[in-house]
């Protein structure tokens, strides 16, 4: 009745660090509703040889979907999978994750079921045995709390929202072959993936950002950028201003704020960024925000934590150097 | 080719935004609204295949109240063909929307219908998929470029650390995010000729909505700004706070 699936993700058969914060929120859910927690992995032959991992989330239930089609994601046969899952079940709420397998993913499904759908939600709660989200609106300049006329309620979650708490005992893996995966059938197909250059995380998910705005002066200073997220270590992913993106200075998937990625990490770093109303609205949910810009009167400061007034290009080597420092001595 | 692109009008992305009395809509005063910035990428690349290609016309649809003729005129002096104003509004509800669009896009024969990745009010990013996955079209979601092939379109689709490439059978729905390209502006000409093409107006097949908004709020408020110093000699006592305070290093 008031069960509650995680639909987790994979890539290259690894589980997405998203996952146990997508498995914790929807446990607590359960536990609200008073039902169990199942989640549920779709991937290709051995995928469920990192399922096992979500049981420290409290994960009960563990399915996992296996098959070769279904290795890299598809979003017509994810879609399926995932809504005969759903209707296998009573389930009170269902959660992915807000990356873009789970926005791309989550309105097909909601589609497919005939259920309402919340998006990019940031706070979930149950009353009086129903599910009540929160989410941003006008790219966080307002936040809608909102209810579900049907069920079950559909939410995608905001990556580093919600905690990973991990919890005592281990879930139970079924692993099974989904049926009806028939590639012929889909009508879009995965030609190609580019990997981007470097390893870094995405900036929608990094718990560590560092953004750069047009105090930077040109593409060329970046160095100075990247040598502060090497410090920082390997949680950190580089954010840019839209002014910087539009000048062609840095890559659109870097992009913070409206018409770009809004962010909620655990630290900003806003190095040359005069603080926009689009900018910040995509950065405010960030826990700790941390602003060098030479104009102490910019807009950036009222909403940084801490705040340093000067060069970013005297400042930022320093602050660099002092983080490695740190990280050593850890 | 002929291609149908869905718009929706929003408030200024440079727009403050003022609750309204009822706590939970926003209050419209003073507010300017525009073509979603997302759309207006989806106009300028439907805009582009019909002008390189073997032309073709694009028709604009949007979903909203009373004043959603002004933001289809704005998308018509850009250089759409026509439009179609689907009277009605779903809010919230993505499958509302989705499925008022579907009624109108069933009653057309076009092989490509585009929209913008995300609406610059809601955000829910939920639309265009669920409208492909209505009318069992395949989608792609976030694509930056794409080009028309021989009963295709192949898709540059940006996901985490990376890009997608993929190949969608026509007919399709595809929505855009920020490509290579900027949106035109209207010429003076775009605007006059705007005003003489044809705009369709009807009744939206909205159903009853069942995500409903129970309230509005302003984001949470972040404590005062605070400025630890000026220029490097700041440093050391950022990175204590840092450390020691926020707890974030």
């Amino acid at each position: 009745m008031g069960d509650v699936l995680a639909i987790v993700e994979q890539r290259e058969g690894k589980l997405r660090g998203v996952s146990g914060e997508v498995v914790s929120a929807a446990g607590k859910l359960a536990s609200g509703l008073g039902g169990s927690l199942r989640a549920l992995l779709v991937g290709g032959p051995g995928a469920g040889e990192a399922a096992g991992d979500l049981g420290r989330f409290g994960a009960e239930t563990i399915r996992v979907a296996e098959s070769e089609d279904l290795a890299a994601y598809n979003p017509q046969g994810y879609a399926r999978v995932v809504a005969d899952e759903i209707r296998s079940g009573d389930f009170a709420g269902v959660l992915f994750a807000a990356t873009s397998q789970g926005k791309d993913l989550a309105p097909r499904v909601a589609a497919l079921l005939d259920v309402p759908l919340a998006s990019d939600v940031t706070e979930l709660e149950v009353e009086e045995g129903t599910v009540v989200a929160v989410r941003p609106v006008y790219s966080g300049k307002a936040f809608a709390t909102v209810e579900f006329g049907d069920s079950p309620a559909l939410v995608s979650i905001r990556p580093n929202v919600f905690a990973a708490q991990e919890k005592a005992g281990a879930g139970t893996v079924e692993t099974f072959q989904p049926e009806g995966v028939d590639p012929g059938s889909w009508s879009v197909r995965l030609k190609e993936f580019k990997a981007a250059a470097g390893e870094t995380k995405d900036v929608a998910e990094a718990p560590v950002v560092v953004s750069g705005g047009r105090g930077m002066k040109g593409p060329e200073n970046w160095n100075l950028l990247e040598d502060l997220q090497t410090a920082l270590g390997s949680d950190a992913a580089l954010g840019a201003s839209r002014a910087v993106v539009d000048a062609g200075w840095r890559p659109h998937a870097e992009q913070v704020g409206q018409t770009g990625k809004t962010v909620a990490p655990k630290l900003y770093f806003a190095l040359g960024i005069s603080g926009a109303i689009q900018h910040l609205a995509g950065m405010r949910t960030a826990q700790t925000i941390v602003a060098v810009n030479k104009d102490p009167d910019a807009p950036i400061f009222q909403v940084a934590d801490y705040g340093i007034v000067g060069d970013l290009f005297e400042v930022v080597p320093r602050l660099t150097e002092a983080v490695r420092e740190l990280k050593e001595g850890d | 080719m002929n291609i149908v692109v869905c718009i929706k009008r929003t408030p200024d992305t440079e727009t403050k935004i003022r609750l309204g009395d009822d706590g939970k809509s926003i209050d419209p005063g003073g507010v300017k609204y525009i073509i979603s910035p997302y759309d207006e990428f989806a106009i300028e690349a439907a805009l582009q295949v019909t002008e390189e290609g073997d032309g073709g016309e694009v028709t604009l649809v949007s979903l909203g109240g009373d004043d959603t003729p002004e933001t289809l005129r704005q998308g018509l002096a850009m250089g759409a063909h026509k439009a179609v104003h689907l009277k009605g509004d779903a809010d919230l509800d993505g499958l509302a929307t989705a499925r008022a669009l579907q009624a109108e896009l069933e009653t057309m024969d076009v092989p490509l219908v585009l929209f913008g990745m995300k609406s610059a009010d809601v955000d829910q990013q939920q639309v265009g998929p669920m409208v492909a996955t209505l009318m069992d079209r395949p989608c792609a979601t976030g694509v930056s470029e794409f080009e028309v092939g021989d009963g295709v379109v192949t898709c540059q689709r940006e996901v985490e650390g990376g890009t997608e490439v993929l190949e969608l059978d026509l007919p399709a729905v595809v929505t855009m995010t920020k490509g290579k390209v900027e949106p035109r502006y209207a010429s003076l000409k775009g605007i006059m000729a705007a005003k003489r093409k044809p705009m369709e107006e009807k009744e939206a097949q909205t159903g009853e909505p069942r995500l409903t908004v129970r309230k509005l709020a302003y984001p949470p408020e972040r404590p005062e700004g605070r400025v630890v110093g000026e220029g490097p000699e700041a440093v050391p006592e950022l990175v204590r706070l840092l450390r020691e305070e926020a707890k974030a290093l």
